[in-house]
């Protein structure tokens, strides 16, 4: 880790200012990443400005159903907070699948969605990453590629986007909410997380010192009855193969509406959007969810080792519809059955 | 050599930036303040390990990946290999040094000599640090919930069965 | 003289370490305070062959507190490369017979090419990734694929101590002869040791003397190891470890960095801390390798084999003809009249591998009991009929007989506890929503190791009847000093709870690096001898003492217990005796041969495994719900700690079978899974709760106290227990390890 500065902001305005102005800072807030990636020298900031005391960390639900999360709340606190374990389970069980206890207890709504990608060739200084050095190559075309994605790759890059909570807040239509040099902005969670294409090291549109100040989920019908299935090798403390995130609501049989979004097989949280326009109406049965997961993954890309990726979604999404239409316990993620 | 106090303490509304070289850094660990130099690139971990003597808290990774290095900030589990220490002033830190008042030993401590659930002994004592908190945190109903609530503290000589049966009797106890 | 009853050896007393560690203030090697260190880190290479062309360490050299730069052009050459034998050996064990930075040669990524120097951790990581090596690179053979057609058959692997073919009888014509055979090829993926604590040493010099703090296996392996590389006298070098945070075989051998954290702290003057980091792990202690292992049985229709055959090919480095001895076992626990196994080792760009928990059973067991479990489907037989059918009391090699066994019982008590009887061995016919469920068992064998060195210990008896006793070992998880006192205690006749045992330094006895399951029997060994000898010298005294009440009694009638010797009707405690002449201690220093190498039995830990899983029938995730382990250890010295370390055997044959992998990149010779969010060990949740059951034999070949160790032997056989179990769920043949979800879509 080269040397630093370090900068501990007392206010928000004067944290985006302090870093907009200097391309060579970067904000501080749980470092679940940005430590990390400091020690590897993939990251080289010259300052850190350090955004925990700014008051961005309130958790409340909207009176219109919906929930507004300050960027600076911790994994664990909103998963454990009652309004979201009500409204949207899916957000919960995606925070608590993701990384470990202490892990939730550091890491920052705003820094998750920022975190990086775990592809060993982009953490590895040595080799070649457009991610990391544009232009360099990609190493994981020919590489050990398993965990990587098939949805959004482009021949510059295949890395998986790492976060589930990003993938639930793609499946509930959330907004993350910004303060820039230019003032306050809302993107749409879907938009916010950018395709590799040709320019694989931009993940996001927010320009130099845009500083994420909080997520708002708006309030969704079928949310109330969603949850998040993760698939991994091991049973806890591992990032997805394949996760689903999925809110259904059915009436008289018929899918009235569905929310579907897809982690660890794409560079994106990946919003099943072919999957929902198919399902929209169609029976809930498992027939119509089997067409849907392939409709949604008809056009994968995989590698030989990552092959297996592009079944195994389609296999995930239908337990996943199943589950929230039988209501049944479909969660291979966690523990051993009993 | 600069080495303003912290940021917040100072009377003035702009804060101070600090480094790169070592700056004073006030550390409150297990309830004693502690004022060391160090560069602002120094993590939690190693300002314990190689500035304060307080070696409980272990290296196992240094990248977020075992739990070796789990202490508590403000009372909550963290791991101290991806904090860096300069933003620990005016937190409490607590380490498993720290975890008894006392010389008896906490009934964690006592519980896992009991159960064995240790055998190298280097991950114990952040198994004990995130198994206190576990505690605290209500996450110990049952062995599927303790099962997943310890998952972030690896033990290569795998004496899981064992760090459970600890947690339980102390949960039963209490 | 009347033997002692033992009281203490085999009770399940907490560890005498327990508050230590649980507290935090045990020591461990880079935990020793010292004023004024330094710190050492290692650049690695980038590339997996070729040379440094050229090294631009100026930025480093430019960044604060920093001490030194070291290349292979400002290192000092080695005295002299010692050859690669085990550690168990008792002479230098270096991990490979290829020393770095001593040339410009690259043979594998990962490899030393410098070493900065600093004042602290950061500033020296810093400057490591500051310095600028230049390469010129060759396309390195690192994968099992490309090293197929370069193989050849060694003449003898593993330091010289195995050969390379080993065959009885004709085994071609016995499968000519079979009614059925079963073939199988298994391949199965790299692992790791990862202990939590990465190797490290802290160096520091004295003049010409060198102390070493070092997390090893075996302070005097470091010691003789680290004295030929540099040319030092042994007298000079003192290693100490006291507390060592887990091996599994990384430290078993002597690495490069002790003698490299010793180097730079001469070059800078001060005590330097070398501590390597997670991802260096992967590539600076060796590893357990890839490797391809076939394995064909022929049998009669009544499950009788014919004949086994069981070839091996793994890679190995370009110095040395190492691959871990997986075919061994296969020849010696089956009757059978045919057999033919042998190794085939091709060169690649890795170091050169070495010892990993289980090393060679873990997978060579895996071969055959995949495949005699595959023989019992084909036949339509229980598995343990099958094993049973083929069962001997003598090693099938050489026909020695075992000198002791207990498999019988461990398969009957093993199924017992595990509920085996009637299974219903149809594949894929109990599920349970949507979780297909299937049993599995495997047998476990695991050699005891052949020594060849004297071990020692001594014991001392203080004047108010407390005692300590002491051999160089450390202690690195297997309890190894509460064991050793409940022993000690036994062999003097005192309370455990007045005994002590002192380990780590080699200013101790003498004592081989612990491994291969060989610490606790020939520690104990070696303490029984010193504790015993100490006991006679006291007994001897006070009955030739005109003025103990013992005086004139026969020295074999004299028993001894909590201290007081007793003949008849009089008694004297050992204070007693000490302090009426005078006396502030007694010491004895005890000495233990082990059995020659042409001993005629046939030395082997016996073991059965049982595993029950869950397999996801959509989404193939595996999950182990339980595991039943029944094991003949030889005499069990504590019955906790020996439990503990069998079950964490257990939970590591669950990571070989379901986690645990990792690949060489086939262009860059880069290890793609050199970190522990990367190469998967279990957690919490992967672990089932274990059952183990121990059925103690009775053993007085392998060492005095009958012990044969339980390091090794909870890991054998489980993968293969889980993998058949995963063939009763889903009805499918898995060859691979790790057996993950995409091999079960």
């Amino acid at each position: 880790m080269r040397t630093i500065t370090y900068l501990r902001a007392t206010d928000t305005a004067g944290a985006v200012e302090a870093v907009s102005s200097d391309p060579t800072s970067d904000y501080l807030a749980g470092g679940t990443t940005e430590v990390d990636l400091l020690r590897q020298e993939v990251l080289n900031p010259r300052r850190l400005v350090d955004i925990n005391d700014l008051p961005l960390n309130g958790i409340e639900g909207t009176p219109e159903g919906g929930l507004r999360i300050g960027a600076l709340a911790r994994m664990s606190e909103v998963a454990a907070h009652p309004v979201v374990r009500e409204r949207f389970p899916v957000l919960a069980q995606a925070l608590e699948s993701g990384a470990s206890p202490q892990l939730r207890n550091m890491a920052s709504m705003g820094g998750n969605l920022l975190q990086r990608v775990r592809c060993s060739y982009f953490r590895d200084a040595e080799s070649p990453c457009n991610k990391r050095e544009p232009g360099t190559g990609c190493s994981a075309l020919a590489g050990f590629s398993r965990g990587h994605a098939v949805l959004g790759t482009s021949e510059h890059c295949i890395a998986t986007h790492p976060s589930d909570l990003a993938v639930a807040l793609v499946a509930l239509d959330a907004h993350v909410r910004t303060l820039g040099p230019r003032g306050e902005r809302a993107y749409p969670a879907d938009e916010f997380f950018l395709l590799p294409g040709d320019s694989p090291h931009r993940e996001h549109p927010m320009e130099h010192g845009e500083l994420i100040t909080g997520i708002e989920v708006p309030a969704t019908d079928p949310a109330r009855r969603s949850l998040y299935l993760k698939v991994r090798d091991r049973a806890s403390y591992e990032f997805a193969l394949v996760s689903v995130a999925a809110a259904l609501s059915v009436v008289d049989g018929s899918v009235a509406d569905v929310r579907l979004a897809l982690g660890g097989v794409a560079t994106t949280p990946w919003r099943a959007r072919r999957a929902e326009d198919f399902l929209v109406g169609a029976a809930a049965d498992a027939d119509a969810f089997g067409m849907a997961a392939r409709v949604e993954m008809a056009d994968a890309q995989p590698t030989p080792m990552n092959a297996f990726k592009v079944e195994l979604a389609r296999r995930t999404i239908v337990r996943a519809l199943r589950t929230l239409t039988g209501g049944r316990e479909a969660d291979p993620g966690t523990g051993s059955p009993t | 050599m600069s080495s303003p106090g912290p940021a917040l303490a100072r009377g003035d509304t702009t804060p101070a930036e600090r480094g790169p070289e070592a700056v004073r850094v006030t550390l409150s660990v297990n309830g004693t303040e502690h004022e060391i130099h160090i560069e602002p690139r120094v993590s939690l971990l190693d300002a314990l390990r190689e500035r304060l003597d307080l070696t409980g808290a272990k290296k196992g990774c240094d990248q977020g990946t075992c739990g070796a290095c789990t202490v508590w900030v403000d009372g909550r589990r963290a791991l101290a290999c991806l904090t860096l220490a300069v933003t620990c002033e005016g937190h409490e830190i607590t380490t498993v040094e720290g975890l008894s008042a006392d010389a008896e030993p906490h009934p964690l401590q006592r519980a896992f000599m009991e159960q064995d659930a240790f055998q190298c002994g280097y991950c114990t004592p952040g198994q004990i640090m995130s198994a206190a908190a576990l505690l605290d945190e209500g996450h110990a109903r049952d062995d599927a919930e303790i099962k997943e609530w310890m998952s972030g503290n690896i033990c290569r000589c795998a004496a899981y069965p064992n760090i459970r049966a600890a947690i339980r009797a102390v949960r039963d106890q209490t | 003289m009347t033997a002692t009853i033992p009281s203490a050896t085999g009770l399940p007393l907490d560890r005498v370490d327990g508050h230590a560690k649980v507290s935090g203030r045990a020591r461990y090697s880079t935990e020793i305070p010292i004023p004024d260190t330094a710190y050492a880190y290692v650049v690695g290479s980038r590339i997996a062959a070729g040379r440094v062309v050229a090294i631009d360490a100026s930025a480093a050299r430019a960044e604060e507190g920093v001490l030194a730069v070291i290349t292979h052009e400002t290192l000092p050459r080695i005295a002299e490369q010692p050859p690669l034998v085990p550690s168990l050996g008792g002479t230098a064990a270096p991990g490979q017979t290829f020393f770095p930075m001593q040339d410009d040669t690259v043979h594998y990524a990962g490899q030393q090419v410098a070493l900065v120097v600093a004042d602290t951790y950061e500033q020296a990581q810093h400057a490591a990734h500051l310095v600028r090596v230049t390469y010129e690179e060759r396309p390195p053979v690192t994968t099992l694929d490309q090293g197929r057609d370069l193989a050849y058959e060694p003449e003898r692997i593993f330091g010289g101590w195995i050969p390379g073919r080993t065959e009885r009888g004709d085994a071609a014509a016995g499968l000519r002869e079979a009614d059925v055979t079963v073939d199988g090829t298994y391949t199965y993926a790299a692992n790791n040791h990862n202990p939590l604590e990465a190797s490290c040493t802290t160096a520091v010099w004295d003049g010409d003397d060198l102390l070493l703090y070092d997390a090893t296996q075996g302070v005097n392996a470091t010691r003789m190891t680290v004295a030929r590389l540099l040319g030092l006298p042994m007298s000079r070098i003192r290693v100490v470890s006291h507390y060592v945070g887990g091996s599994f075989g990384s430290k078993a051998m002597i690495h490069a960095h002790p003698t490299l954290a010793a180097m730079a702290a001469r070059a800078v003057g001060r005590p330097v801390k070398l501590f390597l980091t997670r991802e260096q792990m992967f590539t600076s202690v060796g590893h357990r390798e890839e490797q391809e292992q076939q394995l064909t049985l022929g049998a009669t229709r009544e499950g009788r084999l014919t004949a086994v055959r069981h070839l091996k090919l793994s890679p190995t480095s370009h110095f040395d003809d190492w691959a871990e001895p997986s075919i061994g076992t296969s020849s010696q626990i089956y009757a059978c009249p045919n057999y033919e196994g042998a190794y085939r080792l091709f060169r690649a760009n890795t170091m050169t591998p070495t010892f990993m928990r289980a090393p060679g059973e873990a997978g060579g067991m895996h071969a055959l009991e995949c495949s005699m479990d595959e023989l019992a489907h084909e036949l339509g037989l229980d598995p343990i009929e099958l094993r049973l059918r083929n069962h001997t009391e003598v090693d099938a090699m050489t026909g020695h007989p075992w000198s002791s066994s207990g498999l019988r019982e461990c398969y009957a008590r093993g199924a017992d506890r595990f509920g085996w009887a009637g299974r219903d061995a149809r594949p894929g016919t109990r599920r349970e929503g949507d979780w297909l469920i299937g049993t599995g068992m495997a047998t476990a064998a695991y050699p005891v190791a052949p020594l060849a060195n004297p071990q020692r210990a001594r014991a001392r008896l203080y004047a108010d009847g407390t005692a300590v006793v002491q051999a160089a070992t450390p202690e690195f998880g297997t309890g190894v000093a509460t064991v050793m006192a409940q022993v000690a205690a036994d062999g003097l006749g005192i309370g455990v709870d007045r005994c002590r045992f002192e380990n780590g330094d080699t200013d101790l006895p003498t004592i081989a690096a612990a491994v291969g399951s060989a610490g606790a029997g020939m520690i104990s060994a070696a303490v029984h001898s010193a504790a015993t000898a100490l006991r006679r010298q006291l007994v001897d005294s006070a009955v030739r003492d005109p003025g103990s009440p013992l005086h004139g009694a026969d020295p074999v009638r004299v028993s001894v217990r909590d201290g007081v010797m007793t003949a008849d009707d009089a008694s004297e405690s050992y204070a007693d005796l000490l302090r009426r002449t005078m006396r502030p201690d007694a010491e004895a220093v005890g000495q233990w041969n082990p059995p020659p190498h042409d001993t005629p039995y046939g030395m082997m830990t016996f073991g059965a495994q049982f595993a029950e899983v869950a397999v996801d029938a959509d989404l193939g995730v595996v999950r182990v719900r339980r595991m039943t382990g029944a094991f003949a250890p030889g005499r069990v010295l504590n019955a906790k700690t020996a439990r503990s370390q069998l079950m964490g055997g257990m939970l590591w044959g669950l990571g070989q079978a379901l986690l645990e992998a990792n690949h060489m990149h086939p262009e860059t010779g880069r290890w793609a899974n050199a970190g522990l969010g990367e190469y998967l060990v279990p957690v919490n949740a992967d672990a089932p709760d274990v059952d183990i059951e121990l059925i103690e034999v009775e053993d007085d070949v392998v060492n005095p106290l009958g012990v044969k160790g339980v390091g090794e032997i909870g890991q054998v056989g489980v993968s293969a227990a889980i993998a058949n179990a995963v063939h009763h769920a889903t009805g499918r043949r898995i060859r691979t390890l790790p057996i993950t979800i995409e091999d079960l879509l």
